[in-house]
């Protein structure tokens, strides 16, 4: 069952900028992805809920104790751009 | 505001939570460490990493459904809330969506005496995010040239509280934040404070003709970082709302931003359109199911609440509904009031002057009591000297001032100011002859049966003490004189 992709849509979610050639590819091949997905759905019975989780687990829980947290150098190594201690990121006119 | 029209109000208050850790790693979670200390490849969302759940964290957010009076779903998921926003550096928050741990409850308020039930939609369990400071010559967001971010906060427990659109009246919001925060003060869940961040508030506002069945256009207000900002920011919007009906203008859904400064709102300006979220099951996250015993267990170890402590106040030490209301205000006040009893002062006196002298002062300070100088011990301690009549009430008032500025012992003031009411029949007789020698005048006015007159020559011998003469005593030594001499 071939699934319809609102290709603009997504594209607008996810910050890409994508040219016709690509928005055309791009919604082929997402489209075969979900097919793929929704074949899950085929093969589940009615006796089985719909579940975000491979194995039946719950109330897997830590205790509330600190570990060490990585050095500051560690934490700002990826950083695309920092000042001082902090990350460093281009201005944000939306308040969320 | 009109009899014509009704206000609605509902609040979305954060919660952030006093535990040691974050709420999906072992990172600490502390106010003011310094930048980018307290971050590991969890909050920071590096591939690979796992979030687990802080199992104190769960167990706070029972305790304040069970104090909210909800109910605890058994089964309970974490979602990802996806939004592209550098404060949370893996483009997605860890919320709850469809199936919060509480939902249905509801708190008591009281405003002027009559009780205003809010109710709670839900109170779900989420990560905050960093600390973002907006960079640039005007230092306004709008201009800002760059961001600096912090992910100290980033991934610290954070719960959510929200109201049905219960309520009223701005006054109502006010009293339903301030209960909600002495019943998590008494929970000993968060440090709620305000100016730290630890509690925040937004609120959603509309009007809409009296007996109305439909809502109005709801505004959502933000940016509001006291409760004298959540009430002002209500009151204002409540009068801009009602005046655009009345005019016929047209109102519409936005959020707004309050203006410490001109104490009004205006429009956040956002280029985006209704926000997509794209919540989805967080697949890192088995299901939470709270089982019974362990759910009965916190509810079982639950502490006196606020409602209940003030009802207490009232039925075993004989205070007014009035005075329980000022003095269990706040976990703060209600155990200040209760460590003076232990010293010794009786209530009454103690919510006296909790109420009324000592709650003049931190007005005119603009402090909370926590922040103020003054202890348990100071209010025990002036309360015994009057009793005793060490000093007079007037003295005493006095004596509080100071101790409010310095901190200073009660005893240590009286002492240096001298303000020790003198008793002694002796020490006072000499001012009281020097009084009548020289005042002729008002001593024949007494004498010719002006009763009145006897003021002014206590007012001298009060002088001559300098205040630390007993008026009663002192009255009772001019008649004496006056009448036998
Ligand atoms: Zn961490």
């Amino acid at each position: 069952m071939p699934v319809e992709i609102d290709i603009d849509h997504v594209a607008k979610l996810a910050r890409l900028d994508l040219t016709a050639e690509e928005k055309e590819r791009l919604r082929a091949q997402l489209g075969l992805i979900l097919e793929y997905a929704a074949k899950v759905g085929e093969a589940a019975g009615a006796d089985v809920p719909p579940s975000a989780y491979a194995i039946p687990r719950a109330n897997v829980l830590r205790p509330d104790e600190p570990v060490p947290s990585l050095s500051r150098e560690e934490v700002l190594a990826n950083a695309p751009e920092r000042e001082a201690d902090r990350f460093k990121v281009p201005p944000i006119a939306e308040v969320g | 505001m009109g009899e014509d029209f009704e206000t609605v109000i509902g609040l979305e208050c954060h919660v952030e939570l006093s535990t040691r850790t974050k709420m999906f790693c072992g990172c600490r979670n502390e106010f003011g460490a310094p930048p980018n200390t307290n971050v590991c490849p969890v909050c920071l969302g590096l591939p690979g990493s796992l979030p687990v759940p802080n199992e104190r964290a769960i167990e706070y957010i029972v305790r304040i459904g069970l104090a909210l009076d909800c109910e605890i779903l058994r089964y309970s998921l974490f979602h990802r809330k996806n939004y592209f926003y550098p404060d949370m550096p893996k483009n997605f928050q860890i919320s709850q969506y469809d199936l919060p741990i509480c939902v249905k409850g509801h708190l008591d308020v009281q405003v002027d005496g009559q009780t205003h039930r809010v109710g709670i939609t839900r109170v779900h369990m989420e990560e905050d995010t960093g600390k973002t400071t907006h960079a640039g010559a005007s230092g306004r967001i709008a201009q800002a040239e760059y961001a600096l971010i912090d992910y100290n906060r980033a991934g610290v427990p954070l719960v959510e509280v929200v109201s049905e659109p219960d309520i009223r009246s701005p006054e109502v919001a006010r009293a339903y934040f301030n209960e909600l925060r002495s019943t998590l003060e008494a929970l000993d869940v968060s440090d709620v404070r305000m100016e730290e961040g630890s509690l925040r508030c937004d609120a959603n506002i509309s009007v809409r003709p009296a007996g109305s069945p439909e809502y109005g256009t709801k505004v959502e207000i933000k940016n509001l970082n006291s409760v004298r900002s959540l009430e002002r920011a209500l009151k204002y919007e409540q009068e801009r709302q009602v005046a655009a009906l009345r005019t016929g203008e047209k109102l519409v859904q936005e959020t707004r931003h309050f203006d410490e400064g001109t104490g009004t709102t205006h429009t956040l300006r956002s280029k985006e359109e209704a926000f997509d979220y794209r919540y989805f099951p967080e697949p890192d996250l088995p299901p939470l199911e709270p089982d019974t015993e362990w759910v009965e267990k916190i509810r079982g170890a639950l502490p006196e609440l606020p409602a209940a402590r003030r009802a207490r106040f009232e039925r075993e030490l004989g205070l007014a509904p009035r005075q329980t209301t000022l003095v269990g205000a706040s976990k703060a006040t209600a155990d200040f009031l209760e460590e003076a009893i232990d010293l010794g002062a009786p209530a009454a006196a103690v919510a006296n002057w909790m109420t009324q002298d000592l709650s003049g002062l931190l007005n005119k300070a603009r402090i909370e009591l926590p922040e103020s100088k003054v202890t348990p011990q100071h209010i025990a301690d002036l309360i015994r000297l009057v009793e005793e009549s060490t000093i007079s009430v007037t003295a005493a008032k006095q004596v509080l001032e100071e101790a409010f500025e310095t901190g200073k012992p009660i005893e240590e003031i009286v002492e240096t100011r001298g303000l020790r009411q003198v008793t002694d029949t002796s020490a006072l007789e000499a001012w009281v002859v020097e009084a009548i020698a020289e005042n002729p005048e008002p001593v024949e006015q007494f004498r010719a049966g002006k009763d009145g007159a006897i003021n002014f020559l206590v007012g001298q011998v009060m002088k001559k003490s300098r205040g630390a003469a007993n008026v009663r005593t002192v009255q009772e030594l001019l008649r004496a004189k006056l009448s036998g001499s």
